[in-house]
């Protein structure tokens, strides 16, 4: 807060001049995190993947274009307000909630078995060739393992796995295959990535791609990266995954969106992971 | 939605609807992206175009653009170009063209159409994320379009 202060103040007296220059940049700044295995570093910039070439040399993480507070919040988990749900994640891994008093972890010993799966998702599930997002995979033990309900895609249920499940992949590096069977998904999401939805006729790549670094209002735009999921939202006071953000944004143009959790959105989180190439996933990001 | 629904809000929709002089949004000419007539015969008021400009579920302009002139509206945006002076480099007929269609000056622009009810993919109603119900209505009405650009004409340097 104190910083945006300081930046339209910094407008005001300096006129226009400065507006699309210096205060655009993302923020110069390292993101070690202090854990209770120790402190790690997170790679939250990185030459393009080579798909993206054309378009950027470098990639950033949303975290870098966030302010010294909020960016600060992340750099010890003891001050991350995501925990909270990583541990309501584990209690719930932990619980015989199936039918037959099933749980995670009876099949699954501890949650860090679960390391490297965030790093790789939305990928092409070899066994049935569907495209799987992580809430996939949860749901599919839900409903075939324990003989549950399916739990709400977006729901707290959902989202606290989702914490728990990514935090185990924090600190490696996105990967996310884009050829072979993934490649027609991969190519759904480019074109939704580029398509001017709504009535105000935005795409993703509108702000993420053509004015990343600039204001949109107060609204310092990032490259809208998802490496950072799911993550404590300030503003919402709560968890928020890919998939909810995919809703947000599009809603903002105006436009009818297309499902969380639906062909369209899991098609385009592929696209979206494929652009974060090579930047550490860092779910349980927080951001305001 | 019911036939007797759909009579409703077309009696509700003559009722407050355009009056008589008023150019429909699909009616509209551009002549190189301007727009000569006044969309309402009737002239615009500033002081109402500043406050549509500075209302995120109107115009929102400042969302965008810079403006000099505005020192007590907090947070512009910089996506866009400066709007100061804009009267002293834009005719009122192209000022009308920018607000109402932008992309009929600048090919391809970012910056969206407030008077247009056509062409768009999955248009939703409003900020709701859902469909539409009913047929489209533009983002500024006719009038709001007079304000901006009455207020737009006292942009001079
Ligand atoms: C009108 C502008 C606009 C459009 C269009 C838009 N976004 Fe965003 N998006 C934002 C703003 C503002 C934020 C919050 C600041 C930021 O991180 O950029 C955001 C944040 C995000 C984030 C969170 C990044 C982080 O690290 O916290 C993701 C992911 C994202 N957008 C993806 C998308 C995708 C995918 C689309 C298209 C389906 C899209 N956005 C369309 C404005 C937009
Ligand atoms: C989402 C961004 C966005 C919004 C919202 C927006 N604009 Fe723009 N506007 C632009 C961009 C970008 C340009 C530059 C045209 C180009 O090169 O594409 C522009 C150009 C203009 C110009 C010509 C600028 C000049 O003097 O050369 C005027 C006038 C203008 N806008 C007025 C408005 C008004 C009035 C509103 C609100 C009713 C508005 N704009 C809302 C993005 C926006």
């Amino acid at each position: 807060m104190q910083l945006r202060k300081h930046t339209l103040a910094a407008t005001a007296v300096l006129g226009l001049a400065l507006a699309g220059t210096a205060f655009a940049d993302p923020a110069e700044d390292t993101l070690e995190v202090t854990t209770d295995d120790g402190v790690i570093t997170l790679v939250t910039t990185a030459p393009a993947p080579d798909h993206l070439k054309d378009v950027f040399d470098t990639i950033w993480s949303g975290w870098h274009f966030r302010d010294d507070t909020t960016r600060d919040m992340q750099r010890d988990d003891f001050d991350n307000p995501s925990m909270v749900f990583v541990d309501r994640g584990l209690d719930s891994w932990n619980e015989a909630q199936g039918k037959g008093g099933e749980s995670c972890a009876g099949c699954h010993q501890g949650p860090e078995t679960m390391a490297g799966l965030r790093a790789v998702t939305p990928r092409v599930d070899a066994k049935t060739g569907k495209l799987m997002i992580v809430e996939d995979y949860i749901n599919s033990c839900v409903t075939e393992r324990m003989g549950l309900e399916p739990w709400g895609v977006t729901g707290n249920k959902m989202k606290d796995m989702l914490s728990l499940i990514s935090l185990q992949s924090r600190g490696m590096v996105q990967n996310v295959a884009i050829d072979g069977p993934a490649a027609p998904f991969w190519e759904q999401g480019k074109e939704i990535y580029y398509t001017r939805y709504g009535q105000l006729e935005m795409s993703c790549a509108n702000c993420h791609e053509d004015n990343y670094g600039k204001y949109i209002r107060s609204d310092h735009l990032s490259q809208g990266q998802v490496n950072g999921f799911p993550l404590y939202r300030l503003k919402d006071a709560g968890m928020v995954t890919a998939q909810q953000r995919f809703v947000g944004c599009v809603r903002d143009t105006r436009a009818e969106t297309f499902k969380a959790g639906g062909p369209e959105f899991k098609a385009l989180e592929l696209y979206v992971a494929s652009r974060g190439n090579g930047l550490s996933i860092e779910g349980v990001g927080v951001r305001h | 939605m019911t036939s007797q629904h759909w009579l409703v809000l077309a009696m509700a929709a003559l009722l407050a609807g355009p009056a008589a002089s008023e150019t429909a949004p699909s009616a509209v000419t551009f002549e190189d992206g301007a727009i000569v007539a006044s969309l309402t015969g009737t002239p615009g008021d500033a002081a109402n175009g500043k406050k549509v400009m500075t209302t995120a579920a109107l115009g929102n302009c400042v969302a965008c653009h810079p403006i000099g002139a505005m020192p007590d509206v907090p947070f512009h945006g910089d996506i866009g170009p400066p709007l100061d002076g804009a009267a002293d480099r834009w005719s009122e007929a192209k000022l009308r063209g920018l607000v109402a269609n932008a992309k009929m000056t600048f090919d391809g622009t970012f910056m969206p159409a407030f008077y247009k009810t056509e062409t768009y993919i999955r248009p939703g109603a409003g900020y709701s994320g859902k469909a539409p119900e009913g047929p489209l209505t533009p983002i500024l009405s006719a009038q709001q379009v007079e304000d901006v650009v009455a207020y737009l004409l006292t942009l001079k340097d």
